[in-house]
């Protein structure tokens, strides 16, 4: 078994208009940026894939990255917890415009409808939200004593991932706080690819260490000296 | 009486002295975050942040940031020796599972039953909630830190929350910029109160009665600049 793929061209090359795509990362840390400038070097030259949802923590920063998605028009949705971050306006020009929707989710309720979606499990209860706007509609149930809101799992068709290290059969470690939502987006998609930093022989990464098994991966591909999200928007960088 | 408020920092300082020793401590982003430079002497806390570190240091010097080092407020970190990296599911299961000593937020209003509003004022603008209504549920003790008012004067401790709630019944204490305040059985109780602040001028700026249990202690804090 080798999952590895040609290029970040390659690894983006079957994802269609419409769908549902978890990106990795949180604020500039973990993010997949080679892979999505290779889905939007696509959308440029094909017009395709349009109308995309997008499930990420955030609503992109800069120019760059998800926020460079947003400006060429490729994202009809955002799900995500905080999309008012400081570098943000790409979104929040579309927000205010009507012309993006957005779906807000508490954090933590984010990362487990995603966790819940790879573990197969349809719905849980929460605490969080209990008796706020973001519960309204939503089923709720007392636990001993307490009151609970009933969450559905969350999936998607395509995850995009960013790993440190990867064997060819998909097992993944990762970088200080580059883990972030990783692990859960490429347990909880379709059809996971992994753009790593270094790509190595099976063997070649120690058991003991590796944080996502490679049963939740189905391509690969070696991105070595990766650009990192934080540094591009410090840089004032325009894809 | 002649009385100056509290400044952040002095709040933030008084919120520090209830750190306990060996405590997994959530500083909310921005105001609270300030409580961890006036850790007193002696005393081991541990941080935790959302995104997926225990045990985070100072600050970086500048030009020695690793931008995948960050906390929640995408500040970047150090470690300290003994800390730990997960992913968010287990990141907000310390948080939910009960397993935080304390977590301490902002607010635009409390409630006197510990209603929390600290995520959005109105309906105008892009709307963000982060890890905030999840980190009002789980931790042992749950605080705010922030001025007794708005800046236009109005009470921020209140009957019932006017602003969109973040979680229901949350709060245990607030430290305000003239008291210290602790929410038991659905009331405001008093625990401390600047010295030259007399009850019914505190009561006045307060939106919900304020509960007696004992005389309330001078809220007494070092001159910081």
């Amino acid at each position: 078994m080798d999952k590895t793929l040609a290029s970040p061209n390659a690894a983006v090359a079957d994802i269609p208009d419409g769908a549902r795509l978890m990106i990795g990362g949180f604020g500039g840390s973990g993010a997949p940026i080679e892979l999505i400038h290779a889905l939007i070097d696509r959308f440029r030259e094909t017009g395709s894939p349009g109308n995309l949802t997008v499930i990420n923590n955030n609503a992109g920063n800069g120019a760059i990255g998800i926020a460079a998605m947003i400006k060429a028009g490729m994202v009809g949705k955002m799900v995500c917890s905080f999309p008012r971050s400081s570098n943000a306006e790409a979104f929040n020009e579309r927000y205010l415009a009507g012309e993006i929707e957005l779906e807000l989710i508490p954090q933590g309720t984010l990362a487990e409808r995603i966790r819940a979606a790879g573990a197969g499990i349809p719905a849980f209860y929460t605490p969080t939200s209990f008796g706020t706007e973001l519960a309204e509609g939503k089923p709720v149930e007392e636990f001993d004593g307490k009151m609970y809101v009933r969450e559905r799992w969350l999936k998607a068709d395509y995850a995009l991932v960013k790993a440190e290290t990867g064997d060819t059969v998909g097992n993944l470690t990762y970088r200080l706080a580059a883990r972030n939502f990783n692990p859960l987006m490429a347990m909880a998609a379709d059809r996971t690819v992994a753009q790593v930093s270094q790509l190595v022989p099976p063997g070649g990464v120690d058991p003991e260490t590796v944080v996502t098994p490679g049963i939740f991966v189905d391509g690969l591909v070696e991105v070595s000296e990766p650009q990192q999200e934080e540094v591009l928007v410090r840089a004032g960088v325009v894809y | 009486m002649a009385y100056s408020k509290l400044t952040n920092a002095q709040i933030a300082w008084r919120a520090a002295q209830d750190l306990e020793d060996g405590a997994y401590v959530n500083l909310g982003i921005g105001f609270p975050e300030m409580i961890a430079k006036f850790q007193p002497e002696g005393r081991d806390v541990i941080y935790h942040t959302e995104n997926g570190v225990l045990g985070f240091g100072k600050a970086p010097k500048e030009g020695e940031e690793d931008w995948d080092l960050i906390n929640a407020g995408k500040k970047a970190i150090t470690l300290n020796p003994g800390a730990s990296f997960f992913h968010h599911a287990d990141s907000f299961s310390m948080v939910r599972g009960g397993h935080l000593d304390l977590a301490v937020l902002g607010a635009y209003q409390v409630s006197r039953n510990g209603d929390l509003a600290n995520w959005r004022v109105g309906t105008k603008g892009v709307p963000a909630v982060g890890g905030a209504m999840d980190l009002v549920h789980g931790a042992k003790r749950v605080a705010v830190v922030t001025d007794h008012v708005t800046k236009d004067g109005k009470p921020k401790l209140v009957e019932t929350c006017s602003f969109p709630l973040t979680g229901v019944g949350c709060v245990t204490r607030v430290y305000t910029s003239l008291a210290v305040v602790d929410i038991v059985d659905g009331h405001f109780v008093l625990r401390e109160k600047l010295a030259g602040l007399t009850l019914e001028e505190l009561q006045g700026v307060t939106g919900a009665p304020l509960h007696l249990e004992g005389d309330p202690a001078d809220l007494t804090v070092p001159d910081l600049d």
